[in-house]
C-alpha cells in the first residue's frame, strides 16, 4: 500500500530509495517510509499534517519547515537511550524507528546512557561550513589549491537548496553538478567533507564545534562506535555559507497544521516526492515562492490563489502561474486562516500603499497555505564570532556589517545574495581569496553558466497582517513563536511594561527560548517589536546577541570520553594497594586520593578516628603523607628568593635543617604553608599543601619571571619523585631506631625540625626529618617513590609490636587542631594575614617579603580583624558544624543579625574527652573567655572562646620520652 | 578559544595557558616608601581599556614562561610584545 500523500514516481521521482520499504511507529500507529526520507517528510506522506499539540494552549499544531526551524514537530525517540525534543524534521527514518509527538516537553530515560560519545581534534587551513551552491564551490576552488579544507554541512547530501529546485549549472542538472563536486572533492587527499554535522558554535580565532551526527541514520549501530562526534577545529580561514532561513507571516490564526513554509513544501515535494496538500493558498512576500506555486501545479495540485503583498509582481512570473492554471492576487494579504485541525481556508483581503488593510476580505478554501514572509540570513555563526550585523531594506534581513581579518567571511544566500550565479560566483572567490591568504596560491575558476534559477526581485516586506478587530494588544491568535506560543499580545504586553530592548521583550515573553532558539520567530518578533514600538525598521531595534550552541548539543557529546572514572585524572601514591587492602576510607583532596581513615570492622568515621588519634598519643601510629606538595629550589639566589617569597626567614637557615614557613601573596593574605628544609647551600625542598602544589609553583615562577629575573633561581616539582611517611607518636622513636640502624635518633643527636640522610635496615636510601604536624615526637621519613610501599611496609613491620596504627586525613586534621596548627584553606579563605592567625612569631621583622607593606595597610593592620580562636562548646558533647556562624549571646535572631564571624575546624577530640572548634571571631583575642552563640539546627549553642590551642600548651611533647 | 603565539613554543590554544593581567604593573621598588594609596593602586587598580591592552600570560601547560602579548579588547586581535623582563632564560 502506498502512502496517500507520496507523488508517483513518474511525477517526482524524489531522492528516495522506493525499493525499500522502511516501518516506523508514531504515536503508536505503524507507518511507513522510504531511505531518504526525514521523519516529517513520512509522516507528511502518510497524511499526518497535524502532529501536536501546542506547549499552553493547546492548539492543534502541524510540520511547519523542512529542516532545523522546525518550531512545532518535536518528537521523543524511543529506544535504548530515548532522546527528547528532535525536531522531526532532523530525525532521518530507518527501520523500526519509534518516535512519540511532545507538547514542548520530552522526558529522558531512566537508565544510564550507553552511548558512545568522542572527540577530534584537527586544524585546517580553509573551513567552510554549509555546502549548498556557495560552499560547494568555495570548497572547490579551496582545495584545488593544496590547502587542507575541512567541509561541513547538517544534511545528509551535500547540495544544501540546489536538491529541492530545477537549477541548471554548466548545461546540467544542479544534481549532477553536485555529484560531479562531490566526486572531484572526494578525489583531493587534503579535503575532508563531513556530512551530518552542524558547526554549533564559532569562536574566537576561527575555532569552531562541529556536531557530527555519525550513527542516527543507520538500521545497527557497532558497540563501540561512537554515536555523535564533537569536533575541535582550529582554522586558518572560515568561510561561512549557512545559507538563508525562510520566515513565516504574523496574521491571525497563522499557526494551524497545514501552514507551512513555502520552501518546506517544494523540499517535500521535490527531494521527498510528497504532495503535502491539493489545493493551495500561497502567500508570498517575494519571487521565490513562485517556484512552490508552480511545482504544485506540475504535479496536479491546485493554486486557487497565490497571494503577493506586491502591488506589481514581475509579470513572467505572474504569467507563468497563471498559464499553469493558478491565480496570483496582487497587492494583497492573508488576513486569517479558518479550520481546527487543518487549514480549511484562508481570507485574504487588499493592501494598500501604506500596507493597510482595504477592500473586502474574501475566502479562499484550501487543505494548504503556504507561507514565505522573506528570508533570514543564517548568520548566527558570524554573530558568535563577534560579527556585527545592519538591517538591509532591499533584502528585508539582517546581514553581515562589519568585517575585518578576525571575522569568518561571509557568502552566499547567508549574506543576502539569492541567486544561483552570484553564489557561485562568491563561493569560488572566496574560496580561492582564503586558500591564497593560508599560502595557497590559486585565482579563482570561472563561473559556470547558469539557468533556471530562483528569481529574485524586490520584496515587500510584512512580518504583521493587523486584525480586522480589536487592538493589537488584543491579538493573541497571532502567532509570533509557535513553539512558546507567544502572540502579538504578548509583545505588546512586554511594551505596555516597559520593555524596548529586544533583549528585554524576548526574556519577557519567551520569544526564541524554545529548542529552536527562534529561527523562525526571532526577526518577526524584531518586526513585531518595531511596529509597537512605531520605529522606521526592525534595524532599529537591533536583534539579540548570537550565543553557540547554535543548535541543541547533548551534555553527553560535550563530555565525550570524559566520563565515569576518565573523568579526572586520579592521582594515587605508591602506598594506595596497602591503604586499599587495609579498608581505608578515601578522600578527594585536589585530584589525590588520600586515606581519610582506616575503619575496623563495626567502626564508623568517629570510632575509627578517636582509636587512631589515641595511638598518636600514647603509641605510635602512620601517615602516608605523599601527597604534599614538593618544589626543589635551586640556585645561588635561591636564599635570597626563599627570604622573599617567605615570612620567616630562610637565607640563613643551615644546612640539615628545616623550617616552617608561610606565603602570602601581595595583598599580605596567607596563600600556602609548608616546611621548607635546605639541602646545601644553594638547594632547598619545599613542601606545600596537597591542593596547593601546582598554584604555589605558578606563584613561584611568576615572580622569578616577570619581577625578579634577576634571581639565578630554579624551581622544580619534585612532588611524584617522592614518598613520604609520618611516624608519629610517643614511641615513634624506637620504630625509626629499629627502622634506621645507622641513625642517632636520640633528641640530643637528632634534633627537632632537623632532617638526616640515611639508609633504611633494608637498604633502602632515606631522607629523615623530624617535623611534627600533631605536637607529638614525629619523623617523616622521605625515600624515592618506588620504595614507598616497601618503605610503608617496612614501618609497619618495625612498628608491629608497639601496635603501630595507621591514620588517615581525618585524625591528622583532630590531632593538628588540638595543637592548633590552621590549615590553609580551611582555617583561612584569603581574607586572613598571618597576624590574623596569631602568627607574628613566623613573620620576620629584619627582613621585607612578598605581602609585608599590605601588613601596614589601613584595613589590614586594625586591631579587631577577625582573629582565629579556640571555640568549646559548653555541652562537652555537641560538635559544631564547620562554616556555622557566631553570634552575641542576647542578639534577636532576626535578620539581619551581626555575624561575629564563623567555625572553621571542628571536631571531637580522644584527648580533651570532648568537642572542640577553631573559628575566625572579630577582635578574637579579646573575646577570649566570653561566651558567643551559634545558632545552627533551630537552636542555639552556647560555646566559650578560648586560646586556638587545646592540648600541650607548652609543647612538652614534641621531643618525647628518653628510655633508658 | 584563542589561538596564543607562546614566543618559544608557537601557536597554541588558549587551555594551555593561564591569564596573569596587566602587563608592566611594577612593584614599587621600596614598598615601605610608597604610601597606602600608590600601595593599594599597585595592588588591585588595573586599567580596563576597550582596545589595545598589554597583558602578561603563563604557557603553564607548556613551557612555564612567561610573556608579554597586546590584545584588541573589543576583537580579541593579539600581537606580540617583546618577551621583555621575561626573557633572560
Amino acid at each position: 500500500m502506498t502512502s496517500p500523500n507520496r507523488l508517483d514516481a513518474t511525477v517526482r521521482p524524489g531522492r528516495i530509495d522506493r525499493t525499500r520499504r522502511l516501518r516506523f511507529t508514531f504515536d503508536g500507529t505503524e507507518l511507513h517510509g522510504h531511505p531518504g526520507d526525514t521523519l516529517a517528510s513520512a509522516l507528511l506522506a502518510e497524511g499526518r499534517t497535524e502532529v501536536t499539540t501546542s506547549v499552553h494552549r493547546g492548539r492543534p499544531r502541524g510540520i511547519v519547515a523542512a529542516d532545523r526551524t522546525e518550531p512545532n514537530a518535536l518528537v521523543q525517540l524511543h529506544g535504548d537511550c530515548p532522546e527528547p525534543m528532535l525536531p522531526a524534521t532532523r530525525v532521518e527514518l530507518r527501520d523500526g524507528l519509534v518516535a512519540e509527538s511532545l507538547s514542548g516537553i520530552g522526558w529522558v530515560g531512566d537508565r544510564p546512557d550507553t552511548a558512545v560519545h568522542d572527540k577530534k581534534y584537527v586544524h585546517a587551513d580553509v573551513v567552510i561550513v554549509g555546502a549548498g551552491p556557495s560552499g560547494l564551490a568555495a570548497a572547490l576552488s579551496a582545495g584545488r589549491s593544496g590547502a587542507r579544507v575541512f567541509l561541513v554541512d547538517e544534511q545528509a547530501e551535500l547540495g544544501g537548496r540546489l536538491l529541492d529546485g530545477h537549477e541548471r549549472i554548466d548545461g546540467a542538472a544542479a544534481t549532477d553538478w553536485i555529484a560531479r563536486a562531490v566526486r572531484e572533492l572526494a578525489e583531493i587527499p587534503e579535503v575532508r567533507v563531513l556530512t551530518r554535522a552542524t558547526a554549533v558554535g564559532c569562536y574566537d580565532h576561527d575555532y569552531l564545534l562541529v556536531a557530527e551526527h555519525r550513527t542516527d541514520h543507520l538500521d545497527t549501530v557497532g558497540p563501540h562506535q561512537s554515536q555523535q562526534r564533537l569536533w575541535h577545529v582550529r582554522a586558518r580561514r572560515v568561510v561561512l555559507a549557512t545559507g538563508a532561513h525562510e520566515r513565516p507571516v504574523v496574521f491571525e490564526d497563522n499557526d494551524r497544521p497545514g501552514i507551512m513554509l513555502a520552501a518546506a513544501v517544494r523540499s517535500y515535494l521535490n527531494r521527498h516526492a510528497v504532495l503535502p496538500g491539493r489545493d493551495a493558498v500561497v502567500f508570498t512576500t517575494s519571487d521565490s515562492a513562485y517556484s512552490t506555486a508552480l511545482d504544485l501545479l506540475a504535479v496536479g495540485a491546485s493554486v486557487p490563489a497565490l497571494v503577493d503583498t506586491r502591488p506589481q509582481p514581475p509579470a513572467h512570473l505572474v504569467d507563468q502561474v497563471e498559464a499553469a492554471g493558478g491565480r496570483v492576487h496582487p497587492g494583497s494579504t492573508v488576513i486569517s486562516t479558518k479550520g481546527h485541525d487543518r487549514v480549511r481556508g484562508a481570507r485574504v483581503t487588499e493592501l494598500d500603499e501604506q500596507g493597510c488593510l482595504s477592500g473586502i476580505p474574501y475566502e479562499v478554501d484550501c487543505d494548504l497555505l503556504a507561507v514565505c514572509g522573506g528570508w533570514s540570513p543564517v548568520v548566527h555563526l558570524f554573530g558568535q564570532a563577534g560579527g556585527s550585523l545592519r538591517w538591509d531594506r532591499t533584502a528585508a534581513g539582517f546581514v553581515p556589517e562589519s568585517s575585518g581579518t578576525h571575522l569568518p567571511r561571509v557568502i552566499g544566500s547567508a549574506r543576502a545574495t539569492h541567486d544561483l550565479a552570484g553564489s557561485l560566483a562568491q563561493g569560488l572567490a572566496a574560496g580561492a581569496e582564503a586558500a591564497t591568504a593560508c599560502g595557497f596560491r590559486i585565482a579563482a575558476p570561472r563561473v559556470p553558466p547558469t539557468s533556471g534559477d530562483r528569481p529574485n526581485s524586490r520584496p515587500r516586506p510584512l512580518w504583521l497582517v493587523p486584525g480586522m478587530t480589536k487592538p493589537p494588544e488584543q491579538w493573541d491568535r497571532h502567532f509570533v513563536d509557535l513553539q512558546r506560543d507567544a502572540t502579538v499580545a504578548d509583545v505588546w504586553r512586554a511594551i505596555g511594561a516597559g520593555m524596548r530592548s529586544v533583549e528585554h521583550v524576548e526574556r519577557y515573553t519567551t520569544i526564541s527560548t524554545g529548542q529552536d532558539r527562534g529561527k523562525t520567530s526571532g526577526v518577526n518578533a524584531i518586526g513585531v517589536i518595531a511596529d509597537a514600538l512605531m520605529v522606521d525598521s526592525p534595524g532599529e531595534v537591533g536583534t539579540t546577541t548570537f550565543r553557540p550552541p547554535y543548535a541543541p548539543v547533548r551534555f553527553a557529546l560535550m563530555a565525550g570520553r570524559e566520563r565515569g572514572h576518565l573523568h579526572e585524572p586520579v592521582r594515587t601514591t605508591s602506598m594506595h594497594s596497602w591503604h586499599e587492602a587495609a579498608g581505608a576510607e578515601f578522600e578527594n583532596v585536589g585530584q589525590w586520593k588520600r586515606p581519610r581513615y582506616y575503619p575496623r570492622p563495626g567502626e564508623d568515621m568517629d570510632a575509627a578516628v578517636q582509636r587512631e588519634c589515641r595511638a598518636a598519643r600514647t603509641g605510635v601510629a602512620m601517615q602516608d603523607v605523599s601527597t604534599l606538595g614538593r618544589i626543589e629550589i635551586v640556585g645561588s639566589d635561591a636564599p635570597e628568593f626563599l627570604d622573599r617569597v617567605c615570612t620567616s626567614g630562610f637565607a640563613e637557615l643551615a644546612v640539615g635543617r628545616a623550617r616552617y614557613g608561610m606565603m602570602c601573596g601581595a595583598d599580605g593574605m596567607v596563600l600556602d604553608d609548608g616546611v621548607s628544609m635546605r639541602l646545601a647551600a644553594d638547594r632547598y625542598l619545599m613542601s606545600t599543601t596537597t591542593g596547593g602544589a601546582a598554584g604555589v609553583l605558578e606563584w613561584l615562577e611568576e615572580w622569578l619571571r616577570t619581577e625578579w629575573s634577576e634571581l639565578d633561581v630554579y624551581c622544580t616539582s619534585v612532588t611524584e619523585q617522592w614518598a613520604a611517611v609520618a611516624v608519629v607518636g610517643p614511641r615513634s622513636r624506637d620504630v625509626v631506631a629499629r627502622l634506621a640502624p645507622d641513625l642517632d635518633v636520640s633528641s640530643a643527636g637528632f634534633g627537632f625540625m632537623e632532617f638526616r640522610e640515611t639508609e633504611l635496615y633494608n637498604g633502602i636510601p632515606a631522607r629523615i626529618s623530624r617535623i611534627s604536624f600533631s605536637g607529638e615526637l614525629a619523623f617523616e621519613i622521605n625515600v624515592a617513590r618506588w620504595y614507598g610501599l616497601a618503605t610503608w611496609e617496612a614501618v609497619a613491620a618495625a612498628g608491629a609490636d608497639h601496635g603501630i596504627t595507621p591514620y588517615g586525613a581525618e585524625t591528622m586534621h583532630v590531632l593538628r587542631a588540638e595543637k592548633g596548627f590552621v590549615v590553609v584553606g580551611q582555617d583561612t579563605d584569603g581574607t586572613v594575614t598571618p597576624l590574623d592567625l596569631g602568627m607574628d612569631r613566623l613573620v620576620s621583622r629584619h627582613k621585607d617579603f612578598i605581602g609585608k607593606r599590605s601588613f601596614a595597610r589601613q584595613d589590614t593592620a586594625r586591631t579587631d580583624r577577625k582573629q582565629l580562636v579556640g571555640l568549646l562548646p559548653l555541652e562537652r558533647e555537641r560538635l559544631l558544624p564547620e562554616g556555622v556562624h557566631l553570634v552575641e549571646p542576647d542578639v534577636p535572631l532576626r535578620p539581619p543579625v551581626p555575624m561575629l564571624g564563623h567555625v572553621t575546624s571542628s571536631y571531637r577530640s580522644a584527648a580533651l574527652d570532648r568537642t572542640f572548634a577553631l573559628a575566625l571571631i572579630r577582635d578574637g583575642r579579646r573575646r577570649i573567655g566570653d561566651v558567643l552563640h551559634a545558632p545552627f539546627e533551630g537552636s542555639s549553642t552556647a560555646v566559650e572562646v578560648t586560646r586556638p590551642v587545646f592540648y600541650d600548651e607548652e609543647g612538652a611533647r614534641r621531643d618525647g620520652v628518653e628510655h633508658g | 578559544m584563542l589561538l596564543i603565539h607562546c614566543p618559544w613554543c608557537g601557536a597554541r590554544d588558549e587551555a594551555e595557558f593561564r591569564y596573569g593581567g596587566q602587563a608592566h604593573v611594577d612593584r614599587p621598588p621600596d614598598p615601605n616608601a610608597v604610601d597606602d594609596r600608590e600601595w593599594g593602586e599597585y595592588l588591585f587598580v588595573r586599567d580596563n581599556p576597550r582596545g589595545r591592552f598589554s597583558e602578561r600570560w603563563v604557557h603553564s601547560a607548556g613551557c612555564r614562561r612567561w610573556f608579554d602579548v597586546v590584545r584588541d579588547t573589543a576583537t580579541n586581535e593579539m600581537s606580540a610584545e617583546v618577551p621583555s623582563r621575561s626573557g633572560r632564560r
